[in-house]
């Protein structure tokens, strides 16, 4: 198989068939906590992207360079929510001071995403699986845009519920997450595509 | 005595962490497709959540405040290691099974959660029986949604086959996927808001918690309380 197919069928299954939120329950938080508008759920999803990519190349470097050359890759645990964390805070320092105009649209978004347990899955998974540099920046971008995707698909649905006579008990967050689920049933339906 | 009787209460009931405080989310809904599973995922954050709880308020004279959340993670991060490597030394099926959520157990909210306004606070053998309320009160959680959605979505009880479920009617198989989860916990809070039950999905901005009590704005929220009080206590001390 062409090398690029196989980046791009990995991007769109962890995109699609795989999705962090709707199938393998990882970012549920933010995915239900900051869904309520559309703007907010952009904000977040790109934060996510961001974060989400420069942490699995640096995991996977370390995982490379340090961990597996002197077999310590028991402690990657340890190690990976350490560099996140880490991560978190010097891209949030780098960005208030070189970018300030990147900044005031992600910097709300970027101190939640260090205990995001998609950031931190992702690159657990990426490097479990012993996939190479290229595929794994793939597969992590493949994630947050599937996180993206289901999150701003969320926030516009649930502006529209708003306008909508929905049952008492099910008003907030039970609608939500019946709304969840029906997301999830669809997106079930990719299985046969790829 | 009476303290760790209370603590023991205050997990399980009162402040249950599935029912109540609807922390940790992820693994909830995530690993709940079968009874034995949650029994594992409970049983294994509860290992974690003793002894963090027990090593934090250990050292909680000795952590700066500045650095305390470092601190806290690379401690419960030891613990899930720990715990790691003893599942795939000891229960390997179980350790196949659960995968990627075991490492995940780190940013587990309740951990996290307990261990800012709890274990930092207070002597190690209340904080050692808070994390066993807690753990024990998810593990009960977890369990319980797990006999529901294995029941219904393949109609066996904790492996066994149950004949009323599988002869009289064809088992809804959706239980036991992705969205069963959804809509098991749907169902859940539905009942809770019917019978106003205390549920942090009851109030107005309540869920969605990551356990990240820097970054928010719930005042409602009991964690965040403690967590305030903390620091206008400290505030006037200075």
């Amino acid at each position: 198989m062409n090398y690029f197919t196989e980046l791009l069928l990995t991007a769109a299954a962890a995109a699609l068939v795989n999705n962090v939120v709707l199938s393998r329950f990882l970012g549920l938080c933010p995915f239900l906590g900051v869904s309520k508008k559309t703007e907010t759920a952009l904000g977040m999803s790109a934060a996510v992207l961001f974060v989400m990519t420069i942490a699995s190349a640096a995991t996977w470097v370390i995982d490379k360079m340090i961990l597996r050359t002197l077999s310590l890759t028991y402690l990657r645990t340890i190690v990976f929510i350490i560099v996140i964390a880490a991560l978190v805070q010097i891209v949030e320092m780098i960005l208030k001071k070189k970018i300030p105009s990147l900044y005031s649209s992600l910097g709300v978004y970027l101190p939640l995403i260090t205990t995001n347990c998609a950031v931190l899955g992702i690159a657990i998974d990426n490097v479990q699986k012993g996939l190479g540099f290229a595929v794994s920046m793939a597969s992590s971008i493949g994630t947050s845009v599937g996180f993206g995707v289901a999150i701003v698909l969320m926030a516009g649905i649930r502006e529209r519920i708003d306008g909508n006579n929905v049952p008492d008990s099910f008003k907030g967050m039970p609608i939500v997450l019946i709304t969840a689920g029906l997301m999830a049933i669809a997106f079930m339906g990719f299985q046969g595509v790829l | 005595m009476k303290n760790i009787t209370e603590r023991l209460y205050n997990g399980l009931f009162k402040e249950n962490p599935t029912f109540v405080l609807m922390l940790g989310m992820c693994p909830t809904l995530a690993v709940t497709s079968s009874a034995l599973n949650g029994i594992g995922m409970g049983l294994s954050t509860t290992a974690v959540l003793i002894m963090s709880n027990l090593m934090i308020s250990l050292l909680r004279n000795f952590i700066p405040q500045k650095v305390r959340m470092p601190a806290y993670i690379v401690i419960v991060a030891s613990f899930v290691t720990v715990v790691q490597l003893l599942m795939q030394a000891y229960v390997r099926s179980l350790y196949d099974t659960l995968g990627i959520y075991i490492p995940l157990i780190v940013v587990n909210c309740i951990i996290l959660g307990r261990a800012e306004s709890y274990a930092s606070k207070n002597p190690p053998l209340s904080s050692l029986f808070d994390g066993l309320g807690m753990g024990l009160g998810f593990t009960i959680g977890l369990t319980l949604i797990g006999i529901f959605r294995e029941l219904l979505g393949s109609g066996t009880f904790l492996g066994m086959n149950i004949p009323v479920f599988t002869d009289n009617f064809t088992t809804v198989s959706i239980m036991v996927l992705a969205p069963g989860a959804f809509f098991v916990l749907a169902c859940l809070t539905a009942l809770q808001s019917k019978f106003k039950a205390p549920s942090a999905t009851n109030r107005k901005n309540g869920f969605a918690c990551s356990g990240n009590c820097h970054s928010c704005k719930d005042s409602g929220c009991s964690i965040q309380k403690s967590f305030q009080s903390d620091l206008t206590e400290k505030e006037a001390a200075k």
